[in-house]
């Protein structure tokens, strides 16, 4: 296992993909560079069951990456494993490593509480804690000790223009995050989670409550949030994954199937499953 | 049938049975309530007082207390029924008893007297009649149903004031010499323990007692003088003539109530109700206030609230968020569940043997060693009387704090752990502030449980008659070894124990009024800071 993530072998589509970004010329300076999140040789179980088999996966810095399959494909159970969210769980259990610039997450030293500082996550059901906004936004600030009033602030107000909800919010920042409609909610768990700087950005399915409208506005904000932040997505929306991300994967049964760059599978993927659940004749 | 069987399924049926369920109970609470206030709030009313005059010339003067038919043996349906008055006549060290049953066939005339008076008096009750002359020792100061009357009220301010005073000095300036004394007499106890019988110190220890033994005497000279500043007495007279004399200082209140118009009355009954919340019993609690009662009741529920609360929520922590569930925590829960269903004088029992024989046995043994064998701790105290019931009740805050964490979604745990917070810190900033109202509900059952509990108190801590209140000015402060007064047992031991119950009677329901006040004042401090969190953690629908 540890062999096969630190050298991918030239079957995986993971290889596939660094060969293809090498050759496009468009996006990605950081094609060259290595990869921010290494997935290799990883398996999951809930308990007796096996929810993901053999996963190799690599997530490039500063670009979006989006996981898309047919429902209960491991999708989530993928990404909440990138950020140990899984331990909370009763009895699972993992195989294979995931490494975030080298390190091991699941490695033994490794302190679960730091990685969840570096790996922030945006759950499909926003989350507002009942508290004020300002109170929800400066959470993971005041859990790291900052007290200081003038700092909280400022990242607060940042977080909130990098969620683009500030001007929206700025006159009632002391009011109950559960006044918020259920679009700015969720940006509002999009600036909690940038408020604490994280490295990545896992969301999963962070629209799938939410009108177009409101989708359009966290999708644009995805896009300007990859400048600075690395992220991965969970989407059922083709669309979605198809404007959005750089690169994407295709699960299916707990199964990589396939991962490249985006257009390549929108465009002209290489596997048959891939294709027919793209173009929705899948069943 | 099959009309019946659709007219079963509509439901029409069961919402006629929930609703007559409901009014079921509405009816008996409102019944009960009805008899209570209805017993209760007359009390302080001031009442027309009546002068009878029986066949035989005798004449009964008093209130009426009550009027019912004469059960007549033998007479079978509806006859000229005969009634009789219950007529509290007062005047108890005159006639030896309050009340008296007068048959109304017997009476030949009936008079509401104008300056007819009703006085309350520091002893023997009530006294219904008139002032026949004020006296200062030898010398009449007024004569006369009139002039009396007037003197004895403008003299009634100056017995308030002397009673206060000599009050103040038995319970302040007595009160700190008797303490002190007290302590003095334990630090010497305490060095004979050590084996020092004389020497500097026992000699210094002496001469500070002689001095304290010196103040003490002035004080009850200045008490004496005090008392002595007023020496005006009052003769009473009763409506059939006879004649008591007492001190003014004695008297508290005088009232003409046939002459008062209503507005008077309602003062007047004010008055009445305020002296009994702020007052201390008199006569063996039968008359008089409910003060320390209160001041016991409030401090002891609130004592356990600071106990219960705080242990059941950990509890419940535990439990849901700690506890690996299976069969082992299913049982506890079954078994917390059904400690609610244990007599609570089991719990009194065992807060006796534990609390107050082997704890305070060994505080008593460690720390208070001098005292002994006077226990300081090892016997019933207010602190021991609020543990045992925080026992009792935390059962119920157990349940209601687990509830409220299983109702938490795992969503906002999930958004603080994402966040970078350990468990701890989760529970600490999120799931507690959201588990908040669940427990304040919780805090609620267990408060009105333990306001109206006795049967565990009486053998932990509270007595029918406390000397002093749980909090003074002496330090500590907080006397939380002490016994106390409380309002359910004050309920039985007045209605139960006193020997004059049918002029307790009244102060028994009025306890009792005074008690679900309580708890109802209590219950709603909690209802609205609970709604308030509420209102600031409302969950939004999307
Ligand atoms: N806590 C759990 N315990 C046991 N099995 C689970 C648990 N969570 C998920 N699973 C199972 O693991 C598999 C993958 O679930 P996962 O939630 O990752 O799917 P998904 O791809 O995110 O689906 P969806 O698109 O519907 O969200 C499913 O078969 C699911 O039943
Ligand atoms: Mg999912």
């Amino acid at each position: 296992m540890e062999t096969a993530t630190m050298t991918p072998s030239p079957t995986t589509p993971t290889h596939a993909v660094s060969m293809d970004a090498r050759s496009a010329p468009a996006s990605a300076p950081a094609a060259d560079a290595p990869p921010l999140i290494e997935i290799g040789g990883f398996s999951f179980w809930y308990g007796p069951k096996q929810a993901l088999f053999d996963i190799d996966l690599r997530i490039r810095e500063r670009a979006v990456t989006a996981f898309i399959g047919p429902s209960g494909c491991g999708k989530s159970t993928l990404l909440r494993c990138l950020n140990r969210m899984n331990d909370l769980i009763d009895g699972v259990r993992v195989e294979g490593s995931v490494r975030v610039q080298g390190q091991d997450l699941y490695g033994p030293d490794v302190d679960v509480v730091d990685v969840r500082k570096r790996l922030g996550m945006v759950f499909q059901k926003s989350n507002p804690f009942p508290k004020s906004i300002f109170e929800n936004v400066v959470y993971g600030l005041r859990l790291q000790g900052v007290k200081n009033k003038g700092v909280l602030r400022d990242a607060c107000e940042k977080a909130l223009r990098g969620s683009a909800l500030w001007d929206e919010v700025k006159d009632r920042i002391e009011e109950s995050a559960l006044s918020l409609s259920g679009g700015q909610m969720q940006r509002l768990c999009i600036a909690r989670a940038l408020a604490v700087e994280p490295e990545v950005v896992l969301m999963d399915e962070p629209c799938s409550a939410l009108d177009p409208i409101a989708t359009a506005k966290i999708e644009e904000l995805i896009f300007q949030l990859k400048e600075r932040f690395t992220i991965v997505i969970v989407t059922h929306n083709m669309q979605q994954a198809a404007r959005v991300s750089d690169e994407t994967g295709f699960f299916m049964l707990g199964k990589l199937i396939e991962f490249d760059k985006t257009d390549v599978i929108f465009t002209r993927p290489k596997q048959k499953m891939t294709e027919d659940y793209i173009t929705g004749r899948f069943g | 049938m099959r009309r019946l069987g659709r007219l079963l399924k509509g439901g029409e049926p069961f919402i006629w049975l929930t609703g007559s369920a409901l009014a079921f109970s509405l009816l008996m609470v409102a019944g009960l309530l009805f008899l209570i206030l209805r017993n209760g709030l007359g009390f302080f009313w001031p009442a027309d007082v009546w002068v009878f005059t029986l066949d035989d010339g005798s004449r009964i003067g008093g209130r009426i207390a009550a009027r019912e038919a004469i059960p007549e043996p033998g007479a079978k349906g509806p006859v000229h029924l005969k009634y009789r008055l219950k007529v509290k006549e007062g005047n108890r060290d005159v006639t030896g008893a309050d009340f008296v049953w007068v048959d109304e066939a017997k009476i030949v005339k009936r008079e509401r007297p104008a300056d007819m008076v009703a006085f309350e008096r520091r002893e023997w009750g009530d006294f219904y009649g008139w002032a026949k002359a004020v006296k200062d020792g030898e010398k009449v100061v007024a004569e006369g149903h009139g002039p009396a009357y007037r003197a004895l009220l403008s003299d009634l301010p100056k017995a308030r004031e002397v009673r206060d005073e000599a009050r103040r000095i038995e319970k302040d300036e007595i009160g700190s010499v008797n303490y002190a004394k007290e302590k003095l007499r334990l630090e010497l106890k305490r060095l004979e323990l050590h084996g020092v019988t004389s020497g500097p110190a026992v000699a210094k220890l002496k001469a500070r007692e002689d001095a304290l033994t010196a103040t003490y005497d002035e004080l009850v000279k200045k008490l004496d003088e005090v008392r002595s500043r007023l020496a005006t007495t009052v003769v009473l007279e009763t409506v059939d003539g006879k004649e008591k004399e007492v001190p003014v200082t004695q008297v508290l209140r005088a009232d003409r109530p046939n002459e008062m118009g209503l507005l008077a009355k309602a003062g007047r009954y004010l008055v009445g109700v305020w002296s009994f919340v702020s007052e201390d019993p008199r006569e063996s609690n039968t008359e008089g206030g409910v003060f320390p009662a209160i001041f016991g009741t409030v401090l002891m529920v609130m004592i356990m609230s600071l106990v219960v609360t705080p242990l059941g929520v950990l509890t419940a922590f535990y439990l849901r968020e700690y506890a690996v569930q299976g069969p082992v925590v299913s049982a506890v829960r079954i078994a917390v569940n059904n400690l609610a269903g244990v007599p609570s004088i089991v719990f009194g029992v065992f807060g006796l043997g534990f609390f107050v024989y082997f704890i305070g046995g060994s505080l008593d043994r460690l720390f208070f060693a001098e005292s002994l064998p006077t226990p300081t701790w090892g016997t019933g105290g207010i602190l021991w009387a609020s543990l045992t019931l925080s026992l009792l009740t935390v059962p119920v805050v157990i349940v209601a704090a687990e509830e409220g964490l299983a109702a938490i979604p795992r969503g906002m745990r999930e958004a603080s752990l994402a966040l970078g917070a350990t468990k701890f810190e989760t529970m600490w900033r999120v799931v507690l502030p959201a588990v908040m109202p669940s427990i304040l509900t919780g805090l609620i059952l267990a408060m009105a449980r333990a306001a109206g509990e006795v049967a565990p108190l009486m053998i932990t801590g509270v007595v029918k008659l406390a000397p002093a209140l749980p909090v003074d000015g002496y330090p500590p402060f907080l006397h939380f070894d002490r016994k106390f007064m409380h309002l359910g047992f004050h309920i039985f031991d007045v209605g139960f124990q006193s020997p004059n119950v049918d002029a307790a009677r009244p102060m028994v329901y009025n306890t009792t009024v005074l008690l679900l006040v309580i708890v109802v004042a209590l219950n709603l401090t909690a209802i609205v800071i609970r709604n308030r969190l509420r209102k600031k953690l409302r969950t939004s629908g999307i």
